[in-house]
């Protein structure tokens, strides 16, 4: 099994601070993370790999300091790394990522899957796992959480829908996106931070994987964010308080009352 | 596509079907379809992929809004499979080159939307809440909450053709019915070599409990003041009596006393019911992500500064033990009379 692990490192949630002036997003000063979802697909890859042997691969696009979730990933047990990195990538939407990753991919010669996270948590658009597809012709199955057998030439898989899971049988090569389901994330070992330390991690740019420069980056992105803005809360929380045994007879009346204006009862 | 922007025109849906019916993300996708079209001063076509689509559903189509319903029906189309449902679409958008596309953010339309933005080198906005039409230049507005629902963006894809988006599900109402409304409905042959898949659908296995909590009008969630396994009863008594699907936090999942398709967050599903009742819920920011575009919030909590009530509608600061029998049985009344 040759398995090429497309992971973001994304700004970890919690922290999001948005610059009210300007309407952009504060990235200084905000801890990067492996996008939590990749950690599911990374994890699924590695175990594949312990069963049948071969290698796991995690790419990244992105800035120089995006190296740091590529370590993270080998510290996980991922084999090696390759990071993306070229000033022509930047302000790529999900066409323009997705071409990158499929031309970087090519370049990476034969290989049996390609697994993502379903989606990042900044984007959050789950759109460049079928978008690599596409680029590179393959089945892509997306909302994976169960990889149920795996041979040379297919595997099969559930994924899950909106009431229940499918069970598919997938000819390889093909592109998966993983959910949380699928697997438990291992931690770094201490043998694998060792290796991460140490490991060269190769800086593919434009010229490398023989990209078009058409359609790298913002000039590549067919789509543009006009605006970013907070949501307004219009929510007025009419609070009651009912510690004690006495009011929680009146303070469920209330509720009662409030679901039935609402036409909830 | 970039230099013929001009010959693009029509608002087109994916309705989507499911057993040979169609399914209310098709009708939601109408009642947006239609405000664009009439924004834009062109006409809606629902285009639809299947196999013996009861004939009734299609009129429906129509009846609510399309002025015009594109099918292709083949055993191979009964099912969502990517690579065939992507060869038909990418057919219809070259011989009819509409200038908007939309489909439902569902694991299809997630699925099947970027594979054929790619090949047909169009913009493709994820999961929107907001769509409108920018009046001076007549493309798409595309608003959708972006990092976890922290903030939103609108976008807007200036060049290309078709602008393509998926909505949101349960993020506006579904079209109704209207008297008098005709409509043409146009049944397209696929070719053979369209209907090849690298995928083979072998098996389904619906949710045992059939919860939907995708679907519910009404969501009873909870989270980890419930405090053990058992008490996971409670939740149940009361889901029933509001007629609602179950959803929980993650620390309910992770400690295994609901599954994962429950899980509503950032990790979980992402849901806007008409009511979301919070139990014991904190509230942190991956958890509000997946809820907090529900259109009425309700929390209940012990502790009174928990975040969950910042996003609620009403609140009781009490203890979900003392609260939960009461009110179940209280709607139960309430019901009955
Ligand atoms: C990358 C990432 C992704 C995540 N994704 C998700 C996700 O998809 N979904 C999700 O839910 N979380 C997610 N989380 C976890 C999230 O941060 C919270 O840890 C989680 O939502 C907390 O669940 P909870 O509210 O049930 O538990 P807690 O935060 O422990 O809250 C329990 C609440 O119950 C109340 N309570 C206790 N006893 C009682 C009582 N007797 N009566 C009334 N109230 C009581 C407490 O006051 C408290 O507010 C994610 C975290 C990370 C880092
Ligand atoms: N810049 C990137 N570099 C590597 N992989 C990415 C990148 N962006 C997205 N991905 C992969 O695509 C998945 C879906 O991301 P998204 O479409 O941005 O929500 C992620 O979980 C990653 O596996």
């Amino acid at each position: 099994m040759r398995i090429i692990v497309p992971i973001k490192q994304v700004p970890e949630t919690n922290t999001v601070k948005m610059d009210e002036n300007t309407g952009t997003i504060i990235r200084d000063g905000v801890e990067s993370i492996i996008n939590p979802l990749d950690l599911y697909a990374i994890e699924i890859a590695i175990q594949l790999r312990q069963q049948h042997g071969g290698e796991v691969i995690a790419i990244s696009m992105g800035p120089p300091k995006a190296v740091t979730a590529l370590r993270e990933a080998i510290a996980m047990g991922c084999d090696s790394a390759v990071l993306l990195s070229d000033k022509a990538f930047a302000g790529a939407d999900t066409w323009a990522t997705s071409y990158v990753l499929a031309k970087a991919i090519e370049r990476m010669g034969s290989y049996d899957m390609v697994i993502c996270g379903e989606r990042a948590t900044d984007g959050d658009t789950g759109q460049v796992g079928p978008g690599i597809a596409s680029f590179l012709d393959l089945p892509v199955a997306s909302y994976i959480g169960k990889v149920e057998q795996v041979d040379k030439k297919s595997c099969r898989l559930h994924r899950l829908v909106e009431n229940g899971h499918e069970v598919l049988d997938v000819e390889l090569p093909a592109v998966l996106t993983m959910v949380k389901e699928v697997a438990d994330p291992r931690l770094p070992t201490l043998g694998g931070k060792q290796r991460a330390k140490k490991i060269d991690i190769p800086v593919w740019t434009a010229n490398d994987i023989e990209a078009d420069l058409d359609k790298l980056g913002l000039t590549g992105s067919p789509t543009r964010v006009v605006r970013i803005f907070r949501p307004k809360v219009v929510r007025q929380c009419e609070k009651i308080t009912a510690m004690d045994d006495s009011i929680v007879d009146q303070a469920v009346d209330k509720l009662v009352v409030f679901l039935q204006k609402k036409d909830f009862i | 596509m970039t230099k013929n922007k001009h010959k693009h025109s029509g608002v087109w849906i994916l309705a989507e079907q499911a057993d040979g019916r169609v399914q209310r993300i098709s009708y939601e996708l109408l009642t947006r379809g239609r405000d664009l079209a009439d924004k834009r001063g062109t006409d809606l076509t629902a285009m639809i992929f299947g196999n013996d689509i009861n004939a009734e559903d299609l009129q429906e189509l129509i009846n609510c809004g399309a002025d015009r319903v594109v099918t292709m029906e083949e055993a191979k189309l009964e099912h969502f499979l990517v690579e065939p449902y992507a060869a038909c679409m990418l057919k219809i958008i070259e011989d009819y080159q509409p200038e908007i596309v939309i489909a439902g953010a569902t694991s299809t339309g997630r699925t099947l939307m970027p594979y054929v933005a790619i090949k047909a080198n169009a913009g493709l906005t994820a999961d929107c809440t907001v769509l409108d039409i920018e009046e001076e230049t007549g493309n798409l507005l595309q608003t959708r909450p972006a990092i976890g629902g922290n903030i939103l963006a609108t976008i807007k894809t200036p060049q290309h053709r078709p602008q393509m988006a998926t909505v949101r599900p349960h993020s506006t109402k579904p079209a109704v019915k209207q008297d008098g409304r005709t409509g043409e409905i146009v049944r397209l042959k696929a070719p053979a070599k369209y209907l090849k898949s690298r995928i083979n659908r072998v098996d389904f296995i619906p949710d045992e409990s059939e919860h939907g909590l995708q679907d519910a009008d009404v969501v009873v969630a909870v989270g980890r003041g419930i405090k053990k396994s058992e008490n996971i009863s409670l939740i149940k008594s009361l889901a029933k009596e509001l007629d609602a699907a179950i959803g929980a936090s993650r620390d309910v999942v992770d400690r295994g006393w609901l599954s994962y398709p429950y899980q509503v967050g950032l990790s979980g599903k992402t849901i806007s019911p008409k009511l979301y009742l919070a139990v014991a819920i904190s509230g942190a920011i991956q958890h509000l992500a997946g809820m907090q575009t529900s259109e009425t919030i309700v929390a209940i909590n012990s502790d009174p500064d928990a975040q969950i009530f910042n996003v609620a509608d009403f609140g009781i600061v009490a203890d979900v033990f003392q609260i939960l029998p009461v009110l179940s049985e209280r709607i139960k009344q309430a019901r009955s009379e």
